[in-house]
């Protein structure tokens, strides 16, 4: 066990230099001169020539690429060229957010996904299943960010329940403890016995939540179906209900258990790919978090905000997968002997 | 010994056993049963013929602005499908949609097909150390979440439709190469390779010729939902300004540049929407079902 969990881990370190390495290239090899983009138009070419020896552009490309190496090992992204604020500071602000809304899709996507899953196995070929199925066939054909905006005409325009954007009713003197607004309204609650800001922040975040986790769900409730069916076909399935064990017993005591192996690897992957599936939902409900700030930033052309987002999702990615795998071979000894 | 050769019918004669059906007849025979592909082969049909024919269907010219004619509802007389906020025909822009979103789909999915099979083949053909970098490069290339490596990809090439169909498929070379080098190292070892290796096949007969014909059914039902992805994946890039640029009728830029209107008129948004749902819906049905159909451990 120890010997796999080590050999991936040491596996982790040339792949996030060749992301460190890669993230570098976007930024060596994207048209425009950065310190054009941060003088703007009319600065002439003294003021350039004096930027670009400041950050260091007029050196040699091998040595810029050392520069930066040694400054993302010390997670130094440098300052952002929009707002002059160092970038891992804003990132220290910015991914809570983004965090919490992943998480809370997840959330979403998880329980409803293996509930429907469940209930399309056990009641396969029955309008309950064609139902769940061909509604999760539309949630992975669907534009998520369509379906935001969708779901913004319908539940914010017109019936006016949720509100357009943002995580909490701006009227409010609301002060982050955490950045994690759901838990600090939570503890405002408790301390000062007011729930208005922890309804305020949950009805921000139930729209942007459906619409990042619509993808997953559909996802998490096919593969719960079809490891179900897999799983009730076993033998030990057969013993159980020859054994006169009540069906329902069967299913959620003994089958589920087994059927949600692979839905754990697909949770987590998913997870990772919702840190980044922000960027659109973050536009769109002007939530913010690292996705839409990226976003920005490469609308800008601020390129160590863009350079430090990416290796920063990039490297979440990396670590998370990495964590599901060595969680995968701990329930599933089978893997780590291969 | 003696009494199995006596049965065996005398060399010339022919045996009175009906003909085995070929895989790919048997696949065909099974695909008529798969409703579920049929229906997505139909939808397919449908949007590459309206594409293809999109300049003699399309009632308007999809950049005609008519002034008078903005944000008109859907069944207005002349507009079957309403206007948008420049007067300009939704029918027609979203018939040349298909047509763009087709050429996406089958432009990005053909850059990923032709260099991640490529790359597959070689790699998993002659491993060592061309193979080893291939991999380290695959690795750090899935290290970023999918949406990210494209948004990544353009932020480099700059943003336009072709560098938009230039990234996805760039993004989507990985998942070919796996396929592609984990099939070849389980073919290359069989009997048929050994055979024809000890007649003197070359090796590149070998790996085009030989091993890869073997691998095309994983393969074809990945490209058939690669298309649906890059099309959703090419509405999204355009939606935030990094793909199609205005005006072109691309569906994604057509719901980004009508954001605004969603209170005054619903049809702008949803339209678009509606018709990338089903386009990539086509593609996700026949891909499952020709997994189905194309998986001999399926078959009952």
């Amino acid at each position: 066990m120890l010997k796999y969990v080590l050999k991936r881990v040491s596996l982790l370190i040339p792949t996030l230099i060749g992301v460190a390495t890669l993230v570098f290239a976007m930024v060596a090899l994207s048209p425009g001169d950065p310190a054009r983009v941060m003088l703007g138009e009319r600065a002439n070419k003294a003021q350039l020539e004096k930027l670009r020896s400041e950050l260091g552009l007029d050196r040699p490309l091998i040595e810029q690429y050392g520069i930066y190496m040694k400054n993302m090992a010390q997670f130094d992204f440098g300052e952002s060229i929009k707002t002059g604020r160092k970038v891992s500071e804003e990132i220290k602000e910015l991914y809570p957010a983004t965090i919490e809304l992943a998480f809370f899709a997840m959330l979403f996507a998880t329980t409803l996904g293996i509930i429907i899953g469940v209930l399309s196995a056990t009641r396969r070929n029955t309008w309950i299943d064609y139902t769940s199925m061909v509604g999760a066939l539309f949630g992975v054909s669907m534009p998520v960010f369509w379906l935001a905006l969708v779901l913004m005409m319908i539940f914010s325009v017109g019936l006016n329940w949720f509100p357009t954007g943002g995580r909490i009713n701006i009227r409010y003197y609301f002060e982050a403890i955490t950045n994690f607004y759901i838990l600090d309204t939570l503890i405002y609650w408790v301390r000062d016995g007011d729930p208005k800001f922890l309804i305020s922040s949950l009805k921000h975040m139930i729209l942007p939540a459906v619409a990042l986790g619509t993808i997953p769900l559909a996802i998490i409730a096919r593969v719960t179906r079809s490891s179900m069916l897999e799983v009730l076909k076993q033998d030990y399935v057969k013993t159980a209900r020859s054994a006169g064990i009540a069906e329902k017993r069967v299913v959620y005591r003994y089958a589920l258990k087994n059927a949600l192996l692979p839905v754990v690897t697909i949770i987590g992957l998913q997870f990772g790919l919702l840190l980044s599936g922000a960027i659109l939902t973050e536009t769109i409900f002007a939530w913010p978090g690292i996705g839409k700030w990226i976003y920005k930033a490469i609308e800008a052309r601020d390129y160590p905000a863009v350079q430090g987002g990416v290796l920063v999702i990039a490297t979440s990615f990396v670590l998370i997968n990495l964590v599901v795998d060595i969680l995968y071979s701990i329930v599933n000894p089978k893997i780590r002997l291969q | 010994m003696e009494r199995s050769a006596d049965r065996l019918p005398p060399i010339g004669k022919q045996l009175d056993v009906p003909d085995e059906p070929t895989f790919l007849q048997e696949s065909i025979h099974q695909l008529r049963r798969n409703k579920a592909a049929i229906a997505g082969l139909i939808v397919i049909a449908l949007f590459l013929f309206v594409g293809i024919f999109a300049p003699v269907i399309s009632p308007h010219n999809p950049l005609e602005q008519t002034i008078s004619m903005r944000k008109a509802p859907p069944f207005t007389e002349g507009y079957l499908l309403g206007t948008d906020s420049l007067g300009r025909d939704m029918l027609s822009r979203l018939i040349y949609g298909a047509r763009i979103s087709m050429i996406i789909g089958v432009v990005s999915v053909g850059i990923a097909l032709i260099f991640g099979l490529l790359i597959g083949v070689v790699s998993g053909y002659y491993g060592g150390w061309f193979d080893k970098l291939v991999m380290r490069i695959i690795d750090i290339m899935l290290a970023f979440p999918y949406v990210l490596l494209t948004i990544v990809i353009v932020a480099i090439l700059g943003a336009s439709l072709t560098n938009a169909m230039i990234a996805i498929g760039i993004s989507q070379i990985p998942r070919y190469v796996r396929l592609v080098r984990a099939s070849v190292l389980a073919e290359k070892e069989s009997d048929y390779v050994t055979a024809e290796r000890s007649i003197g096949t070359s090796n590149f007969e070998l790996m085009f010729g030989s091993i890869l014909p073997n691998c095309l059914a994983p393969i074809s039902v990945q490209a058939t939902l690669g298309v649906g992805e890059a099309i959703l994946s090419s509405a999204a890039l355009s939606f935030l300004g990094l793909g199609a640029q205005p005006p072109t009728p691309e569906w994604g830029l057509m719901i980004a540049s009508s954001r605004e209107f969603i209170t005054s008129a619903w049809w702008i948004v949803t339209l678009p929407g509606i018709a990338t749902l089903f386009a990539v819906l086509g593609f996700n049905l026949f891909g499952d079902g020709l997994r189905d159909i194309l998986d001999p451990k399926l078959r009952d």
